[in-house]
C-alpha cells in the first residue's frame, strides 16, 4: 500500500531522456511549464498534449506509471473543473439547482484540467527518468551563480539529496512499524476518526524516533569522514552537456517559436 | 490444528523495474506443539516466508492457512486465526512508542481489549518471563533502556498477547552471548510449559540444532529442505547451497570421526556432544 507511492520515484532506463542531461531537462521543463501557460488556444493545447505523449512514449516509462502519478490529485482535478463549469458565465446549456453550467465554463474547466494534467505529466516525467542524485547535482548547480549573493546552494542540494535518500527508507521503516504494530492488534483501517488519528500514535512516535537516531548517525558518519561543506569538493561524476541537449534546446526552441508563430497570427 | 502454508509465491512490487519474486512455491505444514526453525542466508526469502504466518503479506499465489482459516479470507475467522500467531520482528525494540515499559507491552493486550486486571497480569507474567523486574522497570521510559532490554520489552509486548503460534524473526541477532542464551532457554520453556507453538528464524545454526525439532532451509526464495535435525545437518549439499555450514559440535564430532575416533555425531547439545565422547572414548579403550 505505501509502496504505491510514485512522487519523486526514479524509473531507471536508457532513454533519450535519461541520456539528456539533469540540468537541460530542468531548464527545458519549465520552458514548457511556460509554454502551458501563455498559449490557452485549442491548437496549442493540442499541440503540447501531442508533445507530451509523444515524450512519455519516448521515455519508456509506462503509460501506467504516468496515470499513477496523477492519481493522488485526482480531487483536485475534478474539483477545479467543477468550480470552473460551474462560475463562468455566459450561455448556459443546463441548469442544475442554483448553477448555471455555461458552454465557456465547460470549454474552460476542460482546458484548466488539462493544464494542471500536463504540468503534472512533466514534473513526473523528469523524476521518472532523473536520479534523485543527478537532479540535486544539477539544481546545485544551476543555483551556482546565486552563491555569490550567499546563498548556501550546496547545503541547499546536500539537504536535499539527504531528504530524497531518505524517502524510501522511511516508508520502509513506517511499513515495518506498522506492520509490528498491527501484529499487536491495532487497527488503523476501521472505527471513528478520532480513533484512527489515536491509532497513528504508535506508528508516528517510533517513525520520529528512528528518523532522529539515522540523522544523528548521518551525521556523526559526515563528520568522521570530514565532510565540511561544498568549498573546494569535487565531483566523480561532473555533469556533461553533450550532442543530445543541444538538440533538446533547439528542438524545443523550434516548438516554442511555432507556437508563438500560431498566437501572432491568431489561429 | 496446524498452520499450512500451500505453494506460496509472494512478488513484491509486482509490474515495476523493482519487482523481485521472494519467495516462490513454497509449501511447508507447521504442527501445533512443533519447534520449527527457518535458515539461509540473507535475503533467502525468511522475513517474507513468516510475515505470510499472521496475514501480514498475502500471498499473490497459493494461500495459507491457519487452523483451518484462510488467512486472505474476509471475515472474523481470518481475522481470529490471524490473532493467535504472534509475532516478533527483526530489531523489534524499534517499535516500541509508549511513555513507560509497562504501558508498552500492554499495548497487545488493550488493542484485544481485555479485562484492567487481567492485562495487569498479563504485563507482570510477561516481564517476568523475559527477566525483567517489575517494581523496578515497569514505570521506567522504554527509550531510557539499553539496547538488549528494548528487545525484551518488545518480546514481551507480543508474548503478553498469549499467542498460540510465536513467530520470532531473529531475536537474538545483536544481543550479547549471555542475554541470547537466556532468551533461547525462555523460549524453549515457553514452548515446553506453555506448549506455544514456536517457528523461530536464526543464522545461528548451534542455535538451531539445540532447540529445533523441525529444520526449514531457504536459498534464494525457495526451500530446498525441510526435515528433522538429526538428518538436515548432514546435508552437506543442501547446507552449501543454502550458504549455511553444519553446526561448531556437529563439525567437531565429525572432524573427530574422520580422524578415527568412532563417534556418534548426531549430538546437539554440548552436553550430549561430551556424552558421545565419552562414549566413544571408552568404547576405544576397553577395545585397545
Ligand atoms: N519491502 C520490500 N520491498 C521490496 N523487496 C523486498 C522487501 N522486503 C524484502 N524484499 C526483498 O525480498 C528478498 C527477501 O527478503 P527477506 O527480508 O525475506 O530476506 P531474509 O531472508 O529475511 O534476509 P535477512 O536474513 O537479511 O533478514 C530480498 O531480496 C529483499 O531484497
Ligand atoms: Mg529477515
Amino acid at each position: 500500500m505505501l509502496t504505491d507511492i510514485t512522487i519523486g520515484q526514479y524509473f531507471p532506463g536508457a532513454s533519450l531522456l535519461h541520456r539528456l542531461d539533469p540540468r537541460t531537462k530542468i531548464i527545458l521543463l519549465f520552458l514548457f511549464i511556460i509554454d502551458i501557460f501563455v498559449f490557452d488556444t485549442p491548437l496549442s493545447y493540442g499541440l503540447l498534449s501531442l508533445f507530451t505523449v509523444s515524450l512519455i512514449y519516448f521515455s519508456q516509462v509506462p503509460m501506467r506509471m504516468m496515470i499513477k502519478s496523477i492519481k493522488p490529485l485526482w480531487w483536485i482535478l475534478l474539483f477545479t473543473f467543477l468550480i470552473n463549469l460551474c462560475s463562468v458565465s455566459g450561455e448556459a446549456f443546463a441548469h442544475i439547482w442554483i448553477f448555471a453550467l455555461t458552454w465557456e465554463g465547460l470549454r474552460q474547466a476542460v482546458f484548466i484540467c488539462l493544464r494542471l494534467i500536463l504540468l503534472i505529466l512533466l514534473s513526473s516525467l523528469l523524476t521518472f527518468t532523473t536520479s534523485p542524485l543527478a537532479l540535486t547535482d544539477a539544481l546545485e548547480n544551476l543555483m551556482g551563480p546565486f552563491k555569490r549573493l550567499g546563498m548556501p546552494a550546496h547545503e541547499l542540494a546536500m539537504m536535499m539529496t539527504i531528504a530524497l535518500r531518505f524517502v524510501p527508507t522511511l516508508i520502509e521503516e513506517t511499513d515495518k512499524i506498522m506492520k509490528a504494530q498491527k501484529s499487536r492488534g491495532s487497527d488503523f483501517s476501521s472505527g471513528s476518526l478520532l480513533h484512527r488519528v489515536k491509532s497513528l500514535i504508535p506508528i508516528l512516535v517510533p517513525l520520529f524516533i528512528s528518523a532522529f537516531r539515522r540523522a544523528d548517525e548521518l551525521a556523526m558518519a559526515m563528520e568522521a569522514r570530514c565532510y565540511r561543506g561544498g568549498v573546494g569538493r569535487t565531483q566523480m561524476k561532473a555533469l556533461r552537456i553533450t550532442t543530445i541537449d543541444y538538440v533538446a534546446y533547439g528542438a524545443s526552441l523550434l516548438f516554442a517559436c511555432t507556437l508563438v508563430g500560431l498566437k501572432v497570427i491568431g489561429i | 490444528m496446524p498452520i499450512e502454508i500451500e505453494n506460496v509465491t509472494y512478488t513484491y512490487m509486482p509490474l515495476t523495474p523493482f519487482e523481485r519474486t521472494a519467495l516462490r512455491n513454497v509449501s511447508l505444514t507447521i504442527e501445533e506443539g512443533s519447534f520449527t526453525a527457518i535458515a539461509g542466508h540473507t535475503g533467502s526469502g525468511k522475513s517474507t516466508l513468516v510475515q505470510h504466518l499472521n496475514g501480514l503479506l498475502h500471498p499473490t499465489t497459493g494461500r495459507v492457512m491457519v487452523d483451518g482459516a484462510d488467512l486472505a479470507a474476509k471475515g472474523k475467522a481470518a481475522k481470529n486465526a490471524r490473532c493467535c500467531v504472534g509475532m516478533v520482528f527483526q530489531y523489534p525494540e524499534h517499535q516500541l512508542f509508549e511513555e513507560t515499559v509497562a504501558a508498552d507491552i500492554a499495548f497487545g493486550p488493550k488493542n484485544m481489549e481485555l479485562a484492567e486486571d487481567e492485562i495487569d497480569k498479563r504485563v507482570r507474567d510477561a516481564m517476568e518471563f523475559v527477566d525483567l523486574d517489575y517494581e523496578k522497570y515497569h514505570s521506567v521510559s522504554p527509550f531510557q533502556l539499553s539496547g538488549g532490554q528494548m528487545r525484551r520489552v518488545a518480546i514481551a509486548g507480543v508474548v503478553a498477547l498469549k499467542p498460540k503460534y510465536l513467530v520470532l524473526d531473529e531475536p537474538t541477532a545483536g544481543l550479547d552471548p549471555q542475554g541470547r542464551e537466556r532468551l533461547l532457554k525462555k523460549i524453549v520453556q515457553l514452548h515446553k510449559k506453555e506448549k506455544v507453538t514456536i517457528v523461530f528464524v536464526s543464522h545461528n545454526m548451534d542455535d538451531i540444532a539445540r532447540v529445533a525439532d523441525q529444520v526449514v532451509f531457504m536459498n534464494q526464495g525457495e526451500m530446498i529442505l525441510k526435515d528433522i535435525p538429526q538428518r538436515a545437518f548432514f546435508e552437506e549439499e543442501k547446507l552449501q547451497a543454502a550458504g549455511l555450514s553444519a553446526p561448531q559440535l556437529v563439525k567437531l564430532l565429525k572432524g573427530l570421526r574422520a580422524n578415527g575416533l568412532d563417534v556418534e555425531t548426531a549430538a546437539f547439545t554440548v552436553e550430549k556432544g561430551v556424552e558421545n565422547i565419552l562414549a566413544a572414548l571408552r568404547r576405544k579403550r576397553n577395545a585397545d
